[in-house]
């Protein structure tokens, strides 16, 4: 078994209302010095394919046509 | 014509589409699950009606645009046939890449469930012929991710070749900010594929095609449809 972690977060210029209001919240909690606040998803993946880069060609597929939406998105693929 | 709404897991609004387009069209639609491979033969009309498909897991219309069902939609697609999504049904229209763009959270991060007004940018379409250009109606809407989103080129292509449907307005028909609820790009709430025969939309005209239902405004999507299809 390999662990694959996908990252997936918006493209530069996708407005991100939640990492907005993340940042909002962290000034209202008195935090000073936060500049830009991004969101996006971490996925873990179990793969059976042991050999690395293998895994991590079949993650960045799975990342293509699921699990990132390219129009907004974009992904990286580390393995564990 | 024979119309076939997609029913997912998730999706609420196939009874209200089937209403409207029995209204209009004289037939009852064919309500389908997603877990099929096939459309029924002589289909028309596909519609992906509004709702929660999945759970919106992931990305709303994600799961959904990766259904048994969507090969066979494609295909049809490809094939020159009719599409409507409405709402959920828009989301997994771009998310299956059968029409340009993303919908986004709303720019509020709020649900938003109201009426808006959407004025007619085109009346060029199957979908649209039963108004006047600039035509402006009333729409109810009812979601948490529909603020529409798509590059400059992508935006200026949909503006050059006419396939933005509808857009956001005041009630006087100006295309404001105020008017733009969910923040959507250029106060796009409906656009038009490449050959116009398939229309994602995030309000919801079903719901408003009977006085029972507090006003007829959205019919005319409904009797442009049965008109244009009805040779078919």
């Amino acid at each position: 078994m390999r662990k694959a972690i996908v990252t997936v977060m918006p493209k530069a210029g996708v407005l991100d209302p939640q990492g907005k209001a993340i940042g909002h919240a962290l000034g209202t909690l008195g935090f000073a010095g936060v500049g830009e606040v991004r969101t996006g998803k971490i996925i873990e993946l179990e793969l059976t394919e042991t050999d690395p880069a293998a895994a991590k060609a079949q993650a960045e597929e799975m990342a293509r046509r699921l699990l990132a939406n390219t129009v907004i998105e974009s992904f990286r693929v580390e393995l564990a | 014509m024979n119309a076939v709404i997609l029913l997912f897991p998730g999706t609420n609004r196939e009874r209200d589409m089937a209403i409207a387009l029995e209204k209009a069209t004289g037939r009852r639609p064919t309500i389908l699950f997603h877990a099929e491979t096939g459309l029924p033969a002589g289909t028309d009309l596909v519609v992906l009606p509004g709702g929660f498909s999945h759970g919106d897991y992931l990305r709303c219309g994600a799961m959904a645009a990766r259904s048994p069902i969507m090969p066979a939609v494609a295909e049809f697609a490809a094939k020159g046939g009719h599409i409507l999504g409405v709402c959920n049904g828009f989301q997994i229209l771009t998310e299956a890449g059968l029409l340009p763009g993303a919908l986004l959270r709303n720019a509020s991060l709020r649900f938003l469930s109201m009426d808006c007004h959407l004025r007619v940018e085109t009346a060029s379409s199957p979908f649209t012929s039963h108004w006047q250009k600039h035509a402006i109606f009333r729409a109810p809407m009812a979601h948490g991710d529909g603020n529409y989103f798509a590059d400059d080129n992508t935006l200026d292509r949909l503006e050059a070749e006419d396939r933005v449907a509808f857009r956001y307005v005041t009630p006087a028909g100006e295309p404001t900010g105020a008017a733009n609820r969910n923040g959507a790009c250029r106060n796009i709430a409906g656009i038009l594929s490449e050959n116009r025969r398939i229309l994602g939309m995030m309000p919801h005209p079903e719901d408003l095609v009977d006085s029972l239902m507090g006003g007829t405004d959205g019919l005319p999507l409904f009797e442009s449809i049965a008109a244009s299809l009805a040779t078919a």
